[in-house]
């Protein structure tokens, strides 16, 4: 296995080293002496609209480089275009960028379904699709798909953390999940059972919910009927408040697990009681500006100072937010990186290898690394308990 | 009815004539915005025999776009049948799945009827996303297939060959619609949108009828939805939501109920007005780059206040004018 890995890759190496010194000479699509145009697309409009801050973020942020001077005297001109969170406008949109407007390549395109529409036609055309803005694990493929390297840290590695920390700390203990009926539950289900390997037979109940049903109370009667001391609340926000608080009001005191995709103070430990959220154990990989605790640090000011200038308040507090302003800090690392070659095979290179890369908002110590059989980025967490007014982090840093 | 039929068939030929050839001057995105024009157009042709013609408003047919774009994405991706078979497959399950929902409809009148089929469209994308499924429907990542080369040796492009291919299937979709509506049963289907008890007192077939139409429209909606399968190159729960099914009554009703030529209209607008929308919220400045729904709402309000009865009626009030004024 190890021979034909090796060969292949090896093939694919002087392939590019091939198509990059045809593309040295070769004017690179969307680049000049002073500019440098890149283009995603967000859902602007649609049932996502809430992550249309994360296309307003990074402009704002490309907006802030630019006044300071740009990258190596280019200026970063960032193309986000709408596309409803529907796969044909997304393709339709991508095409435009690519060929209308030009782009060099597309940078933090949002959604699993979206990407996936786009991703053999930018793959075809070797186009880089840059740090996709989605936890689906299918995006670090560089075997089958070289030009598309992903960003999240998947719910695989989140789950893997959590089954890795039961087995640790309660190996005999009884494990109920709720999860969402859709590719992120799933993906958390089977993450799970892999990290339990052969004790994936601790999970005595599973139930999942569709985001259609107004509560999740039923199912949560349900887990805890099957007399689990361990609950895995693998929910998006709303959904994730219900458990919390009514697996609380049951009295049901056993270990509780939190996803990540559902931490907010704000958004979700309020609205479900902060005393019936204590206890609750969250993998974490960003700093959450609602929580208190970052007040005096650094890379908090730092994103407050961005914030105060370029967008508002809002934006300061919203999760979403801060995420974007890490995936543009890594953007703009590779486009560092890339010197004065802004090929797209070097662009697709240099995002292929980050080399310890701390930003702001990530929680201290945990470092961005990639590499050419590594497509995903973040793959550190820390695990954090909540003790009723913020979140405590404990343990070290963690990998999936 | 204003054009007397040998300018409306002369207009209708020269529109077919550009449509031919805008594909040997246009890029390929561009290509790929016109294939998706003519698939809502198929689609609206569809939905408009219904709705416009026979007077059953459904909001839920997203539903059976849905089917006919699984069902070609099944049959190419996971059967290995060709896409000049599936579609057609594809779309006769639409048709079988129309006609049987159009039993349940005859006992909805109106209002009732749409709220019927907009449940429909509310359950899509989780059905197609249900776990039972998946080995299917590949859950929520749904199912990307090839995209089709042109065939003998022809010397066009895949784009090129797509966008001839939905030409072609709207075209013959168009002239057969047509057909329909000026035919015996074309004119029963009218009767029962305008007079239904007088209709069935002359002996109309009611029930067959309202049945039968309920599956052509499906039938319609079934081809647009594989070919949009096609042409993307790939189908997911996403593809298929609420705001499709809407689009699409939109799309009958800018262009203008019961014409047939105002459905290429529609298709225009809910094609380009969107994008519209989004380039027009930049020019409102950053933080307004989150308003494009609400543009979409204000052009399209602008439109109906303009054109009440649609582009097709605007265009028919025109013509009586200038006619009159002669």
């Amino acid at each position: 296995m190890i021979t034909r890995r090796s060969f292949l890759q090896s093939g694919a190496a002087a392939a590019a080293f091939a198509a990059s010194a045809r593309a040295a000479r070769a004017e690179t699509p969307g680049v000049t002496d002073t500019e440098i145009k890149i283009g995603q697309t967000m859902p602007y409009s649609g049932p996502a609209s809430a992550y249309g801050v994360i296309g307003r973020t990074e402009a704002a942020y490309f907006k802030m480089i630019n006044e300071q001077g740009g990258v190596n005297g280019r200026k970063i001109n960032l193309l986000s275009l709408d596309d409803g969170y529907s796969p044909p406008k997304t393709v339709e949109q991508v095409r435009r960028l690519v060929e209308d407007e030009k782009v060099a390549f597309l940078f933090n395109t949002l959604g699993t379904a979206p990407n996936l529409a786009i991703r053999q036609y930018l793959n075809d055309n070797r186009i880089p699709q840059l740090f996709v803005s989605t936890g689906a694990s299918v995006f670090s493929d560089p075997a089958h798909f070289p030009w598309t390297i992903g960003y999240n840290p998947n719910y695989q590695t989140e789950a893997r953390i959590y089954g890795k920390h039961i087995l640790a700390t309660k190996p005999d203990g009884k494990i109920a999940v709720l999860y969402q009926n859709d590719g992120f539950g799933k993906e958390y289900l089977s993450g799970l059972k892999d990290a339990l390997g052969d004790k994936s037979g601790m999970i005595v109940k599973e139930a999942s919910y569709e985001t259609s049903e107004p509560t999740v109370d039923s199912q949560v009667v349900t887990l805890q009927g099957s007399g689990a001391d361990i609950l895995i609340i693998a929910a998006t926000p709303k959904f994730a408040a219900q458990a919390i608080r009514k697996s609380y009001d049951l009295g049901w005191n056993g270990v509780r697990y939190l996803s990540n995709v559902s931490p907010s103070i704000a958004t979700v430990l309020k609205p479900a009681g902060l005393e019936k959220s204590k206890g609750l154990i969250c993998a974490y990989y960003g700093k959450d500006p609602t929580d208190a605790k970052w007040k005096d640090d650094p890379g908090m000011k730092e994103w407050a100072a961005f914030c105060d200038k370029y967008l508002s308040h809002a934006e300061f507090l919203d999760a979403n937010a801060a995420y974007a302003y890490s995936a543009a800090g890594t953007m703009l690392q590779t486009i560092k990186q890339c010197g004065a070659d802004l090929s797209r095979d070097n662009v697709m290179k240099q995002a292929a290898n980050i080399k310890d890369l701390e930003l702001p908002l990530l929680l201290p110590g945990m470092r961005i690394n990639t590499s050419p059989t590594n497509f995903s980025p973040i793959r550190q967490m820390q695990l954090a308990s909540f003790d009723g007014q913020s979140w405590q982090l404990f343990g070290e840093l963690l990998m999936g | 009815m204003s054009p007397s039929p040998a300018p409306r068939t002369l207009l209708t030929l020269a529109v077919f004539a550009a449509a031919l050839v805008f594909p040997f001057l246009a890029s390929g995105y561009h290509l790929y915005q016109g294939a998706q024009v003519l698939i809502l157009a198929i689609a609206l042709l569809g939905l408009n025999l219904l709705t416009g013609f026979n007077g059953q408003i459904s909001l839920g047919h997203g539903a059976f776009f849905a089917i006919g774009g699984y069902g070609a994405a099944i049959l190419t991706a996971k059967l290995g049948v060709p896409y000049f078979v599936a579609i057609p497959l594809a779309s006769l399950v639409c048709f079988g799945a129309g006609f049987l929902f159009g039993f349940p409809a005859l006992r909805f009148g109106g209002l009732y009827l749409a709220l019927a089929t907009f449940a429909l469209a509310v359950a899509t994308p989780q059905i197609l996303a249900y776990r039972g499924f998946d080995a299917w429907t590949g859950g929520s990542s749904g199912v990307s297939l090839m995209k089709p080369y042109a065939p003998f040796a022809l010397p066009l492009t895949t784009d090129q060959w797509l966008y001839l291919v939905c030409l072609i299937s709207a075209a013959l979709l168009y002239f057969a619609a047509r057909n329909l509506v000026v035919s015996r049963i074309g004119r029963a289907l009218i009767a029962l949108r305008d007079q239904p008890v007088a209709a069935e007192t002359m002996g109309v077939n009611a029930a067959l009828l309202k049945t039968t139409c309920f599956g052509m429209s499906a039938l319609y909606a079934g081809v647009a939805g594989g070919l949009s399968a096609l042409a993307v190159g790939f189908v997911s729960p996403e593809s298929f939501g609420l705001a499709l099914s809407l689009s699409f009554l939109v799309g009958i009703v800018v262009g203008g109920l019961a014409s047939l030529g105002g459905v290429l209209f529609g298709a225009l607008f809910i094609e380009f007005v969107p994008n519209l929308a989004d380039q027009m919220s930049v020019t409102f400045g950053e933080s307004a780059k989150a308003l494009p729904g609400a543009i979409y709402g204000v052009l399209l309000i602008l439109a109906m206040a303009v054109m009440p009865a649609g582009v097709a009626g605007a265009l028919r009030a025109v013509v009586r004018r200038t006619v009159h004024s002669r």
